[in-house]
């Protein structure tokens, strides 16, 4: 049984960083605005989603226009990635400004923020069906395919215990890229001005305010820069996987929400550390389950796992693995 | 008072009540003749719309194609189709509109068992007839139902006969079976596991994914690891074509069988070029190989300017077994408009029904006792694919 | 419209003419189902009285008692004229079991402000427990008795589908309790999303669920021996359970439990100063909620005679909280009402609305791609509902509204009784 498992883990490795990866991405968007407006933005993983759509809609229009042969690959993709960040965090900024800031000038209880972000994913949702069914009649998309070059790494010959692995050229692409994405949010956030007044404002709004701070401008930032991200990411999905859906967001969306709990929520940095875990061991439960438990329960248990990890994490350490304990003001 | 808050509020109700019921007008039979609809019922939007639509389009065309003889004794048959979106309580829902619609007189449905099985204990408590293209759970005629039949093979005949081609032809000794956790999909892929343990094959592995996810590299790993001459996929294409991608990118070459829900164009479209080398087990026939299929074919395209589905054959044929039952209860009832209760009589008893893909000749469950099972390669990545063998019960 | 409205308040002054008025209208609007029975407006505009009962001067009893009337009498009464009386049964049907959901669903959200985002798996346990023993699927796993048990057993399961639901809910709740405010959504989506996986795969080792191929062929409810088996019957059942469920959120809402859940809403750290045991009237609040999904997942498992996991999604959970946002958190008749609205836009109206541009595209050729079909853009309907309630009328369709309390004959009470205290007090120094 050890066997197998250790057998498998590099490959079990590189999938599950890649998810991994994607989730890390998807919930600094949450962390983001949560450290800053104490709210879910439930509609953050369709916003992951619309970015995923909007890049293929580019990446055809490029293939129409005969540029996808014309040009190196790697530069399509770049055109591709920046006009879905820029697209998408737009769209978030939009998202504040409609249905947020008038909730947030009438100081209405958070409930209502959670229950409107709710209402926007399922906009969000049935927009893109909409539009995707009314082109292709079908809204299921599939991408032209990229980067499927295919590399194995022979590990066998030099550790007999492991397995080899394969993976493509897009599993490069996708470390690649969400590694420069997060070193430079790292950096955008600690070392900036901007950054430092986003730090300010998630800690105390009220004092930022009074030290010259416009608070709805950093709030405004956050947003374009979470949905970026989140639209980026997008992107990096429909290459790895190559086929997306309307609805790829919300269980994403949940499950990167978890990543962002399990490094405590409003912790930039707990978030990157918490999706990169999750995604290991999601994928880890998603192969090895039935291994361990002898068939009584299978890969189609992964997600009640990944759902009792939180619930646990929540129960016993609320602020996170890397948060910090809030003690409640009365 | 609050009453002034409620009249003007009512007023507006009332108004836009008024205006939906302008514009939906009792639709009368137009030149006199008197309107027989047939309803039918798939998912037209959802993961398998692709199959749904096509079930629709094809028993649009049936219906067409025999409105004359209709119309010749006096009667105007329309198709009142609507979406169960693979939900069955929206089935249900839209089972009691179509049992409530008097004109309706029989049913061209489902798509999913799942569906298929609720919906038709509305329909027969209500007499109305269902003729379905594509369920093939087996309880969905297990249960004797009068009004429920089918023209397709059941699960119990489907699973085996694709567990008797992977292991006898395709020679598989060691296979790695992957189910979706649908009603669908965990059904075929457990008649197929059963089969293909009798016949002698090991199961190395029998592992459930989630429906609409996009990463099965989890499962696939384990698979591979395994090195199994085949694995078996239960389930739709949306997964089918994702799952054959992955296996192929771990370097997964041996061959990859499927059900008839991977028999779609959509199949092709995700997996791309690693489908080659893909089997399937179908319950619809090639409409290709008869001449009679490719005029069909020909027609669909030029309808609907879509290239034909598996299914919209079968939803052509069951449409067609319906009529056939239709025109006999008619010329039963003096050449009156028949009742349900004689339609549903006059369905079951059709025999020996000649349509574009299969002959239909229903056993008293409500089977087509000459239904058969295909199997088809995917040689190029390319729709249709390959049929390599017809296998008759 | 302004000279209508005023015409009506002035004849809406009297009592005795809001009597008139109301009759007039629900006689006018059941004449209009009679003689149009297969019009669905009519049969709305029907329904649509009891809102207006809702808003009549009367005293409580009379309005509790013609509105009883009108939908258990009245009602199928009219439509039991018409083709589509099974289906307005089951419109009717639905919209009780929803209100039930919805009711307790407000005593969890509404009454308490626990943001429960997983709420059809208390609904999801009752179906099932009543779907394992009455159908054959028992037998698979139970070594003794014999099953599916008869049709009589389902009075029985309504209450023991309620307890089972309600200890489900303590179960959610107690590890919840933990976590506050945002958490608890996202632990209770969990919560929701782990049950139906759950459901969806307990058919190995031991098969209790039957997997996800389902538990078909449910015995149908007998009531002294005759079988219920069509949507007017289950009307009445769903209609009786309503009432029971209306009646106890009543006696709930202004009893000290629910002081204490409105209390610990408004502020829990305050609640807890003031002695409120917050772990057991959380608790209640979970458990009583989902005791009343519990007893309508029964009902709902007898209707459809089927059941699968696939009925028990997240966006079922998401629909039964925009009934209760959309008539109203905390509010009774809203939620109420929300729950209504809710169901017939999405089994009537907007299907109507689907097949008439569907009629429409095969009468007279012009083509309306499938995409534009309203019934598929439910998910965008309700998400603008959702939105748009929740910017510009948070407070829902009919707000909530606090029972009012005279400060004067408070005062009066508390000087009275500081009195008879100082008399006592006084008297006891005398002796």
């Amino acid at each position: 049984m050890l066997a197998h498992i250790i057998q498998n883990l590099p490959q079990v490795l590189i999938d599950g960083l890649t998810l991994g990866v994607v989730y890390a991405v998807v919930a600094i968007g949450y962390t983001m605005v949560y450290g800053i407006l104490e709210l879910i933005n439930f509609a953050h993983g369709d916003v992951f989603m619309t970015g995923a759509f909007i890049g293929a809609i580019v990446l055809f229009l490029l293939m129409g226009m005969g540029f996808l042969a014309a040009l190196p690959a790697i530069l399509v993709f770049i055109i591709v990635i920046v006009i879905a960040a820029i697209a998408t965090g737009l769209l978030g900024v939009g998202i504040e400004r409609v249905a947020y800031r008038p909730l947030r000038k009438k100081n209405a209880p958070k409930l209502i923020a959670l229950i409107t972000s709710i209402g926007i994913s399922f906009v969000l949702e049935d927009l893109v069906r909409f539009i995707a069914e009314l082109k292709t009649g079908n809204y299921i998309v599939t991408a032209p395919p990229m980067f499927n070059h295919k590399f194995t790494l022979n590990l066998h010959s030099a550790l007999p215990f492991f397995n080899n692995a394969t993976f493509q050229s897009s599993f490069l692409l996708v470390l690649i890229v969400t590694i420069i994405m997060l070193i430079a949010l790292d950096l955008f956030v600690n070392k900036t001005k901007w950054g430092m007044a986003m730090r300010a404002v998630a800690q105390d709004r009220d004092t930022a305010s009074l030290m010259t701070i416009n608070v709805n401008r950093v709030i405004s930032v956050t947003f374009f820069i979470g949905s970026a991200l989140g639209g980026a990411t997008g992107v990096l999905f429909m290459i790895q996987y190559g086929t997306i859906d309307p609805y790829i967001g919300f269980i994403l969306g949940i499950k990167a929400f978890t990543a962002a709990v399990l490094g405590g929520i409003g912790n930039i940095r707990g978030a990157m550390f918490g999706g990169v875990m999750l995604g290991l061991l999601e994928m880890f439960a998603a192969s090895n389950l039935s291994i361990i438990t002898h068939g009584a329960m299978g890969a189609e248990y992964k997600d009640v796992f990944a759902f009792i990890i939180l619930i646990l994490v929540l129960i016993f350490k609320p602020e996170g693995l890397f948060g910090k304990a809030v003690v409640e003001k009365v | 008072m609050k009453l002034k808050r409620v009249v003007p509020l009512l007023a507006i109700i009332a108004l836009l009540i008024g205006a939906l019921a302008a514009c939906s007008p009792k639709s009368g039979g137009s030149n006199g003749k008197t309107v027989i609809e047939i309803g039918s019922q798939s998912p037209l939007s959802g993961g398998s719309a692709t199959l749904g639509d096509a079930i629709r389009l094809g028993a649009k065309l049936a219906i067409e194609d025999r409105q004359k003889e209709f119309e010749k004794k006096g009667f105007q048959i329309k198709l009142k189709d609507l979406d169960d979106q693979g939900d069955p309580k929206k089935g249900v829902a839209n089972a009691q509109i179509l049992a409530s619609d008097k004109d309706v007189l029989a049913v061209v449905g489902h798509l999913n068992s799942g569906v298929a099985i609720p919906s038709s204990e509305v329909y027969n408590k209500n007499n109305l007839a269902m003729v379905s293209p594509a369920t093939t759970a087996t309880v969905v005629t297990d249960r004797k139902l009068p009004t429920v039949n089918r023209i397709c093979a059941r699960d119990d005949f489907q699973g085996p006969a694709g567990a008797n081609f992977a292991v006898k032809t395709l020679k598989a000794k060691k296979i790695f079976v992957i189910q979706d956790k649908t009603a669908y999909g965990s059904g075929l892929a457990e008649q197929f596991r059963d089969q293909a343990k009798k016949l002698g094959a090991e199961i190395v592995g029998y592992e459930g994914i989630t429906v609409g996810e996009k990463d099965f590299n989890g499962v696939l790993s384990q698979a591979v690891a395994k090195k199994p001459d085949l694995i078996y996929f239960g389930g739709v294409y949306a997964e089918g074509g994702l799952i054959i991608k992955q296996a192929r990118q771990k370097g997964f070459d041996g061959p990859i069988m499927g059900g008839d829900g991977l028999d779609s164009s959509s199949t092709v479209q995700i997996a791309g070029d690693s489908v080659k080398g893909v089997y399937l087990t179908s319950v619809a026939g090639d409409v290709s190989k008869t001449e009679k299929g490719q005029a069909f074919a020909k027609k669909y395209k030029k309808e609907f300017g879509k290239n034909v589905e598996s299914y919209s054959a079968y939803g052509y044929d069951a449409a067609g077994v319906i009529l056939d039952g239709l025109m006999k209860a008619i010329d039963g009832n003096d050449g009156k408009k028949p009742t349900r209760e004689q339609v549903t009589k006059a369905i079951r008893s059709v025999q020996n029904y000649d349509g574009v893909t299969t002959k239909v000749s229903l056993d008293d469950k409500g089977d087509n006792k000459f239904a058969k099972v295909y199997i088809y390669n995917f040689t190029e990545a390319k729709y249709p694919p390959v049929q390599k063998a017809e296998i008759s019960q | 419209m302004t000279s209508l409205s005023a015409f009506f308040e002035k004849i809406a002054q009297s009592k005795k003419n809001q009597i008139i008025l109301f009759l007039t209208y629900v006689i006018v609007t059941g004449a209009g189902l009679f003689l149009l029975p297969d019009s669905t407006i009519a049969f709305l505009l029907l329904l649509f009285s009891i809102l207006i009962l809702y808003y009549l001067n009367l005293n409580l009893r009379a309005k509790w008692v013609t509105g009883i009337v009108i939908l258990a009498v009245v009602v199928p009464f009219i439509a039991s004229f018409s083709d589509s009386y099974q289906t307005y049964m089951e419109v009717g049907t639905l919209v009780g079991i929803y209100c039930a959901m919805a009711l307790g669903l407000n005593i969890v959200v509404g009454f308490a402000g626990l943001l429960d985002l997983g709420f059809i798996a208390f609904f999801a346990v009752g179906a099932y427990t009543y779907a394992i023993f009455a159908s054959d699927q028992a037998s698979k796993f139970m070594p003794f008795g014999h099953y599916p048990l008869s049709g009589g057993t389902f009075w029985i399961f309504i209450f023991i589908a309620a307890i089972v639901a309600a200890i489900f809910g303590i179960l959610l709740g107690v590890p919840v309790l933990r976590v506050r405010g945002d958490y608890l959504a996202i632990v209770t989506l969990g919560f929701g999303e782990i049950i139906r996986i759950l459901l969806n795969n307990m058919d190995h080792p031991i098969n209790i669920t039957n997997g996800s191929m389902g538990i078909a062929s449910i015995t149908p409810p007998s009531f002294f021996g005759i079988s219920i088996g069509s949507s007017n019957q289950f009307y009445y059942i769903a209609f009786a359970i309503f009432l029971l469920v209306i009646y106890v959120v009543r006696k709930l809402e202004y009893s000290k439990l629910g002081r204490a859940w409105k209390a610990v809403r408004d502020n829990e750290i305050a609640a807890q100063s003031m002695g409120i045991p917050l772990v057991k009237t959380k608790l209640a609040a979970f458990a009583i909620g989902a005791s009343f999904s519990g007893m309508m997942g029964v009902v709902f498992a007898a209707k459809q005679m089927f059941v699968d996991a696939t009925s028990f999604t997240y966006l079922e959970s998401t629909m039964v909280l925009v009934m209760v946002i959309l008539g109203g958190m905390g509010s009774v008749p809203g939620v109420i009402l929300g729950a209504a609205v809710v169901i017939i836009l999405r089994t009537q109206v907007l299907t109507n609305i689907s097949n008439w541009l569907s009629a429409m595209s095969s009468n007279y050729g012009i083509s309306i791609p499938p995409a534009l079909s309203p019934e598929k853009m439910q998910l965008l309907i309700f998400g603008i509902l959702l939105i748009v309630f929740a910017l510009y009328r948070t407070q829902g369709l009919i707000p909530h509204k606090n029972r009012k309390v005279d400060v004067a004959k408070l005062k009066k009470e508390s000087e009275q009784a500081a009195l008879t205290r100082k008399k006592t007090a006084s008297g006891g120094a005398d002796s």
